[in-house]
């Protein structure tokens, strides 16, 4: 059957520029499980994690910049979503 | 703020605001555009496809000069189940005029030969620099602030893509709704190219445009595709995300189990994954086009959701071309009359409304209600693939006529179903 995908190896190949110390996405503390369910689901870069013993986590290294969490859930359980700062971020060297 | 005061600063570099500065700085307009990636394209992807007419319009004989991929000769549409694929496969040998031609390309490069096309006739660029906000005096764009700075301009296009942050951020643009949204990601995946040609059956400089129907998306709105670059294949899929909480499969497990599938395993076999990119694709067609024009700014590209998905093909870069052309013209003439109020840039709207982008938006406006349809995503691959297998099936039992084959699969989706998404689809086509 399908193989588990692991989202961390693909992001690997690209060249990120990471602004240490200044996330552009700042989830709510204690967000809804439901909402952020969506987000495991949508998040192409797999950001948005439960992890086995049931709590989330979520990182912004590693963003691809989409806005789809934005879009998604940027009234319900974020509370900062911007770009990163200029030079920062995602970098695609083919796009 | 600073007396130089620009007839246009454009935000972003991407492909609508690349061609309102090369169209605005090739008439003498004095013009900046600001990218917040370290180059034009670094913040860019496409699928990627560009059909050629816009950009051939403004450079005539471009695909000669810039780094395009391959020249699409062969469209393939296929509906994919987990375990079967059912092909429409079209090879195009005809001659074909400029106009008519389209391309793969990619966005690092393609972006950044428009960005030094702009910059050869005048446009001035600067990279690595956010804006952070339009500003704005008693309700009239006059100028940005980035990085601190504050730059003035008589105005101000916007042309930042799909996640309209300024837009929105003046009060023009309405967040949109997921349900008026897909996410795609795609792998850039690196072949030989005498590989690619083999296993694509291409000649030289001839390029595969394919897309899938059905189980890529996991059921949902979507599906996957492939195009055919000169040494790397790009490969992705497109979810709805209407209804993404409820999904079984993450969007990333979605590509995987695509990339995975028997019918698309053995293209890519032995491949190297050189880039992974996520996007987000307007959907809603015109029911999502923002206020375009206001006092001092106005709104192209992606940002403007200048985007056509039509089942077959998917378009959004031939748009914003077209759409940063006429927002440059439309400051052309605003100049002129030194007029850079949203009565003396007005000319935008009627220019988009006398040009494809419009017409062809119109033309296709109940198309995005139609495709939220699951039963294109689930049933419709499912029955081709069940009729298939019933005709190309021997094994000794008495066979059927093709009419009650067909009659007996077209029963499971329901005949009401089927006339009635029938007519629902051709008159939205």
């Amino acid at each position: 059957m399908s193989k588990a995908v692991n989202v961390d190896v693909k992001l690997s190949a690209n060249k990120f520029h990471v602004d240490e110390g200044h996330a552009h996405i700042i989830l709510k503390n204690n967000p809804d499980i439901k909402e952020f369910r969506k987000l495991i689901n949508a998040c192409p870069a797999g950001l948005y994690k439960l992890e086995d013993d049931g709590s989330i986590r979520f990182d912004s290294a590693g963003c691809l910049e989409c806005g789809t969490c934005k879009f998604l859930c940027g009234e319900t359980i974020l509370e900062k979503w911007e770009y990163p700062r200029g030079t920062f971020g995602i970098e695609y060297r083919y796009g | 703020m600073s007396e130089e005061s620009f007839d246009a600063i454009i935000v972003g570099a991407g492909l609508a605001g690349c061609i309102a500065a090369y169209v605005l700085a090739k008439e003498g307009a004095d013009v900046l555009v600001i990218e917040r990636g370290n180059y034009a394209g670094s913040k860019n992807m496409t699928g990627g496809r560009l059909y050629s007419h816009s950009l051939e319009r403004i450079i005539p004989g471009f695909a000669k000069e810039a780094p395009i991929e391959r020249k699409v000769t062969k469209e393939k549409v296929t509906f994919l189940t987990d375990d079967t694929g059912v092909t429409l496969d079209y090879h195009n040998g005809r001659k074909q005029t400029a106009v008519e031609e389209s391309y793969t390309l990619l966005r690092g490069e393609f972006d950044q030969w428009l960005m030094d096309k702009a910059e050869e006739v005048g446009a001035q660029f600067i990279s690595g620099i956010r804006v952070d906000e339009v500003l704005t005096r008693d309700g009239k764009v006059i100028g940005v602030k980035a990085d601190g700075d504050e730059l003035a301009a008589k105005s101000v296009i916007l042309a930042e893509g799909v996640n309209p942050v300024l837009g929105e951020q003046l009060g023009m643009v309405q967040r949109l709704k997921a349900d008026a949204m897909a996410v795609g990601a795609k792998e850039l995946i690196e072949l030989p190219q005498q590989i690619i040609q083999d296993r694509f059956n291409l000649n030289d400089n001839e390029g595969c445009a394919w897309l899938f129907a059905g189980s890529p998306a996991n059921g949902l709105m979507g599906g996957g595709f492939i195009y055919t670059n000169k040494s790397s294949v790009s490969l992705g899929i497109v979810c709805g995300l209407h209804d993404i909480g409820n999904s079984s499969k993450t969007v990333p497990q979605m590509l995987e189990d695509f990339k995975n599938h028997a019918m698309i395993q053995p293209l890519i076999e032995g491949g190297k994954l050189i880039e992974y990119s996520g996007h987000v694709v307007p959907e809603a067609g015109i029911n999502m086009v923002p206020k375009l024009v206001d006092d001092g700014v106005l709104i192209a590209g992606d940002a403007a959701g200048f985007c056509l998905n039509i089942g077959y093909t998917v378009r959004g870069m031939d748009l914003a071309i077209a759409s940063g052309e006429a927002a440059a013209k439309a400051i052309l003439m605003a100049r002129e009359k030194n007029d850079f109020s949203a009565q003396g840039l007005s000319s935008y709207q009627t220019l988009l409304e006398d040009s494809f982008i419009m017409k062809d938006l119109k033309l296709y406006k109940d198309l995005p209600e139609f495709m939220e349809n699951p039963r294109i995503f689930n049933q419709y691959p499912k029955m081709v693939a069940d009729i298939m297998q019933n005709m190309f099936t021997v094994d000794g039992s008495p066979s059927q006529p093709i009419r009650k084959t067909l009659m007996k699969h077209c029963k499971e989706v329901g005949y009401m179903n089927l006339i009635k998404d029938g007519i629902k689809g051709v008159t939205s086509i």
